[in-house]
């Protein structure tokens, strides 16, 4: 089990950074990125697929997307 | 994706801009722009405004996405510290405020009505096509004026660094995200020491 949650892909959010402009929430297909209360972006690791399209959709660029970094 | 009533906001956004060029009488509905996402957050419905409704946003993120006129590049890192950010709203308000200070000394009769359109705060374009003369008081008329400049200034922002960078990068520095960002932020910290 350990193994496989390393190799997951998923993304992560600079929180400080963050303007919580709601792009990236947007753009992710699984609805895994919420907006808490306005102040910045929030990834349900469980539901976050990987599939870095809030990375590339981010015009703060706060997203990364980070692989068995957990 | 089903796509919302609000995701057709950006044709508001559109048509008020392009709707400037004719009766500039009607750059007033741009202050709902301004009023509504304060009263969102204010109200406690966080960034819902950014994140859904904003016309502008979407307009950007249409011409710089579907239409592929952005580069897609990341900004320079500074366009989103707090510093600049602050930096901006605070620049941004007291231009604002100039603004609001010329619409009052029109009232006052202090000054004659300027048929101009500032952008970028510096350039004075004339702007008489767009006005007819009405009933209206000049001060009336000359706050369109001013606040038609606020928007076309921030849309032309917006437009060049949606071409430079990605589509909605005016969105990491935009003056009312901010304000409405800090308005969450007080609000947030408010209830957690009410929480203590």
């Amino acid at each position: 089990m350990q193994a496989t949650k390393k190799r997951k892909k998923y993304a992560v959010v600079f929180k400080d950074d963050c303007v919580a402009c709601g792009c990236c929430a947007k753009v992710c297909p699984k609805s895994a990125i919420t907006i808490a209360s306005g102040i910045y972006a929030i990834v349900d690791d469980n539901k976050c697929i990987g599939c870095s399209k809030c990375a590339t959709e981010c015009p703060a660029s706060v997203i990364e997307i980070c692989e068995g970094c957990i | 994706m089903k796509k919302r009533w609000y995701d057709y906001l950006w044709i508001f956004s559109a048509v008020y801009l392009i709707i400037g060029f004719f009766n500039i009488l009607f750059a007033w509905i741009g202050l709902l722009c301004f009023f509504i996402p304060l009263i969102i957050s204010v109200a406690g419905g966080g960034k819902a405004y950014c994140n859904r409704y904003c016309g502008r946003g979407q307009l950007f993120s249409l011409l710089g996405g579907r239409f592929g006129l952005s580069r897609q590049k990341s900004p320079p890192k500074f366009l989103r510290r707090k510093w600049f950010r602050y930096a901006f709203l605070t620049f941004f308000f007291a231009m604002f405020f100039q603004m609001i200070w010329n619409t009052w000394l029109v009232f006052e009769g202090a000054q004659s009505l300027r048929q101009v359109v500032t952008l970028l705060w510096t350039f004075k374009l004339p702007w008489h096509w767009a006005y007819h003369g009405t009933s209206v008081s000049s001060w009336a008329v000359q706050f369109a004026f001013g606040f038609y400049g606020v928007m076309l200034t921030s849309t032309v922002l917006g437009i060049i660094t949606m071409v430079t960078f990605k589509p909605r990068t005016w969105c990491v520095y935009c003056p009312m995200g901010t304000m409405t960002q800090l308005i969450c932020k007080a609000k947030s910290g408010k209830i957690i020491k009410l929480r203590k």
